[in-house]
C-alpha cells in the first residue's frame, strides 16, 4: 500500500503541510506512549507512596529525580498516570470514531439512496440530535446509562454520528446520478453492491477527514464529562478524571492540575493538525488557505 | 420565497416534536423512581405512592402522558422542580440572564479580538504575525476549557489576586434585581463598587466561554478575507487607485463579513455547551449550572424542561440565520 501512486499523491500532499507532519510525529509519539506504558512508565499508576505526597516536579525545590514531574496527592507518580492516560484517550477516540463513522455512513447511504419518508425520518431525527449542545446532550444520556468511561463513549458516539449521516448523504446525492453509476444499474448491479462498491469509495476523502476531527472532538468531550464526574471514575488515569480529582489543589500543587490538560490539549492539538493536512491532501477542491 | 419560509418552518415543527418526544422519554428512561426519589430517605406508605403517582400523572398510559405533557408545553406549563417545588418556566427565566450576559460578553469578546486579528492575518500573509496567530488559533480551538478556567484561576486569582473565584458579585452587596442583567442591575442600584465587583466577577469566565468563538471567529474572519481579497472587483478598485484603507477596510471586509456573521449567528450551540463547563467551574448562576446540577440531583422535571427550552432557543436562531441567509442569496432557497 505504501508504494501504491495513490499513497504516493496523498503523501506528496500531506508532507507538504508542515502543520501537519508536525501533528502527525505528535500522535506517533502519543500511540507509542499508549502501546508501550507498561514498559515506558517508572512506576504503576496507581502505586501509593505515602511518604511522598503532593511533591513537586524535579526542577521545582522540593522536587527529585524518583517523581519527574512529581506526585499527586495520595503519592501516586505524575508521569506513570500520564503515560497510561494515553491509552485511555486513544482508546476512546478509536472507540468513538469506529461507532459514530459505522452507524453515520450506513444512516446516511440508507438516507441518500431512498429518499422519500426514509430520508425523511433519517434526516430529522439527525435534526433533533444537532438540536442540543452537543455536551449537555451526552452529559444526559450518560445520566440514563450510568456513569462509565464506556457510557461515555456512547454517548459522544450518538451525539458526534449526525455529522457523519449528514456528509455520507450530502455526498450520495451528489454522486448518485453520475455516469458510472447509471452505468453500473445498467449492467445490473444490485443495490447493495452500488451502494457500497460503487459510491461509498467515492465518498470516503471528507468522511477521513471529519474523522481525524471527531477524534480530538471525542478526546475532549470525553475528558469534559471525566471532569463532570460523568466519564471514567477515579482512580482510572484518565486525563479529564484526574483534573477533577486535582481541583482542590489548584492554589497548592500547580503540577496536579496543569500537566494533565496540557497533556489534553497537545493530543487534541495534534490530532487538528493531522486533520488539516488530510483535508488539504485529499480534498484538493477546498482551497488550501 | 414564500415556499422557502414555509419548508423551514414546518422542518422546524417536526424537530420540534421529535425534542418534546426525546426531552419526554428522557424523564421516563432514567434509572430509578421519581416519586420514590420525591419521597425522600424516610420512605412512603403505599397510598401515599398511589396519590403522588396520580397527581403527577404517572399512573396513565405512556401516550396519554405524552399528550398531556404536549398540552401543557403549549400552554407554557413545563411543570414543577421536584427540588425547589418552583415551576421549572420561573427558575429558568430567573438563571437565564445570567446566561445570556456571559454570553453576550464573551461573544463581544471574541469579536473585539477574533474580527481584527483574522483581518491583520490576512493582509500579512505568510508573515510572522499571520503565523503566530493562526498557531493561536488552532491552540485556541483545541482548548479543554474547564483546563483553562483552572489556569486563569491559578494565575488571576491566586497568584495575582486581582480577581473573585466565582459568583456574579461580591456577598457585600445585595441589591433588587431589575434586568436580571447583573451589570446593568448594579449600576441602577447606585452602590459605590458593585458595577466594578460585577465586572470583576465576570473577567475570567467571559474570556473561558469567549476563547474558542474568539479561535474560529479569527479563522473565519482570515480565509474569507483572503478569499475575497483575490477577487476581480478587488483587483479593479486597485487599478482605480483607491486608498489602501478603502480597499481592504470598506470593498474587502464588508463581503468578507458575511460567512463570519453566519459563524457568529451559529455559535450559540458552542456557547451553550460551553456554559455548561464555564459556570459549573466559576459556580456562575446561569441554566448551563442549572442543568448539571438538576442532573447530578436527578431533578426530572427541571432536565425535562430545561432540554426542551434549550434545544428551542438553539433550533429558533438556526431558523432565523436560515430564512435570513435565504433572504440574501437566492442560491440557497432552490436547496432541499
Amino acid at each position: 500500500m505504501i508504494n501504491s501512486p495513490r499513497f504516493k499523491e496523498f503523501w506528496y500532499y500531506f508532507k507538504e503541510n508542515k502543520g501537519a507532519v508536525v501533528g502527525l510525529v505528535i500522535v506517533s509519539i502519543f500511540l507509542l506512549m499508549a502501546l508501550l506504558a507498561d514498559v515506558i512508565a517508572p512506576y504503576s499508576p496507581s502505586d501509593q507512596f505515602r511518604d511522598f505526597t503532593l511533591q513537586p516536579p524535579v526542577w521545582q525545590e522540593g522536587g527529585s529525580w524518583q517523581f519527574i514531574l512529581g506526585t499527586d496527592v495520595v503519592g501516586r507518580d505524575m508521569l506513570s498516570r500520564l503515560i497510561h492516560g494515553a491509552r485511555y484517550s486513544f482508546l476512546i477516540g478509536c472507540i468513538v470514531v469506529a461507532l459514530s463513522t459505522t452507524g453515520g455512513i450506513l444512516l446516511g447511504l440508507i438516507a441518500g439512496f431512498s429518499r422519500g419518508v426514509v430520508d425523511a425520518f433519517i434526516s430529522r431525527l439527525m435534526d433533533i440530535i444537532l438540536a442540543f449542545p452537543s455536551l449537555l446532550l451526552a452529559l444526559a444520556l450518560v445520566a440514563i446509562l450510568g456513569p462509565s468511561l464506556v457510557n461515555a463513549m456512547i454517548a459522544i458516539a450518538i451525539v458526534i454520528q449526525p455529522h457523519y449521516v449528514r456528509l455520507t448523504r450530502a455526498s450520495v446525492l451528489a454522486e448518485k446520478n453520475k455516469d458510472y453509476v447509471i452505468a453500473a444499474k445498467v449492467i445490473g448491479a444490485s443495490k447493495m453492491r452500488i451502494m457500497f462498491k460503487t459510491i461509498l469509495p467515492n465518498c470516503l476523502s471528507p468522511i477521513i477527514v471529519q474523522a481525524a476531527l471527531s477524534f480530538s472532538t471525542a478526546i475532549l468531550d470525553a475528558a469534559a464529562l471525566g471532569f463532570l464526574g460523568m466519564g471514567a471514575q477515579p482512580p482510572t488515569p484518565e486525563w479529564g478524571t484526574m483534573l477533577a480529582d486535582a481541583r482542590e489543589f489548584i492554589l497548592r500543587a500547580w503540577w496536579v492540575v496543569t500537566l494533565p490538560g496540557l497533556a489534553i490539549l497537545i493530543t487534541v492539538v495534534a490530532f487538528n493538525l493531522m486533520g488539516d493536512g488530510l483535508r488539504d491532501a485529499l480534498d484538493p477542491k477546498l482551497k488550501r488557505s | 420565497m414564500i415556499e422557502f419560509i414555509f419548508r423551514k418552518i414546518v422542518m422546524f415543527f417536526l424537530t420540534f416534536l421529535g425534542v418534546t418526544i426525546l426531552s419526554f422519554s428522557f424523564i421516563r428512561l432514567l434509572p430509578g423512581d421519581p416519586i420514590i426519589l420525591l419521597a425522600g430517605e424516610r420512605g412512603i406508605d403505599d397510598e401515599r405512592y398511589a396519590q403522588l403517582k396520580a397527581q403527577f400523572g404517572f399512573d396513565q398510559p405512556l401516550l396519554h402522558q405524552y399528550f398531556d405533557f404536549l398540552t401543557n408545553v403549549f400552554q407554557g406549563d413545563l411543570g414543577v422542580s421536584f427540588v425547589t417545588k418552583k415551576p421549572v418556566w420561573d427558575e429558568f427565566f430567573t438563571l437565564f440572564p445570567a446566561t445570556v450576559e456571559l454570553s453576550i460578553c464573551a461573544v463581544l469578546f471574541a469579536i473585539a479580538i477574533g474580527l481584527p486579528a483574522g483581518i491583520i492575518a490576512a493582509l500579512k500573509r505568510g508573515k510572522f504575525f499571520d503565523q503566530a496567530l493562526m498557531s493561536s488559533a488552532l491552540v485556541g480551538y483545541s482548548m479543554p476549557i474547564f483546563w483553562w478556567a483552572l489556569l486563569l484561576i491559578i494565575v488571576f486569582s491566586g497568584m495575582l489576586q486581582w480577581t473573585p473565584v466565582s459568583g456574579r458579585i461580591s456577598l457585600l452587596y445585595f441589591f433588587d434585581d431589575v434586568t436580571g442583567f447583573m451589570l446593568i442591575d448594579s449600576l441602577l442600584s447606585g452602590e459605590k463598587g458593585a458595577f466594578k465587583s460585577a465586572v470583576m466577577h465576570l473577567i475570567l469566565p467571559t474570556i473561558v466561554l469567549g476563547t474558542i468563538p474568539l479561535a474560529i471567529i479569527a479563522r473565519q474572519t482570515r480565509s474569507a478575507m483572503l478569499e475575497v481579497l483575490g477577487e476581480d472587483y478587488i483587483r479593479t478598485a486597485k487599478a482605480k487607485g483607491l486608498s489602501n484603507f478603502r480597499i481592504n477596510g470598506i470593498h474587502a471586509l464588508r463581503n468578507a463579513l458575511i460567512p463570519v456573521v453566519t459563524v457568529i449567528g451559529l455559535s450559540v450551540g458552542v456557547l451553550l455547551a460551553g456554559a455548561i463547563l464555564t459556570e459549573t467551574i466559576f459556580s456562575w448562576p446561569g441554566i448551563g449550572k442549572w442543568m448539571v446540577d438538576s442532573i447530578f440531583r436527578r431533578d426530572y422535571q427541571v432536565v425535562q424542561g430545561g432540554l426542551l427550552l434549550i434545544a428551542m432557543i438553539i433550533m429558533s436562531v438556526n431558523l432565523f440565520v436560515d430564512v435570513l441567509y435565504g433572504l440574501i442569496n437566492p442560491k440557497i432557497r432552490q436547496q432541499r
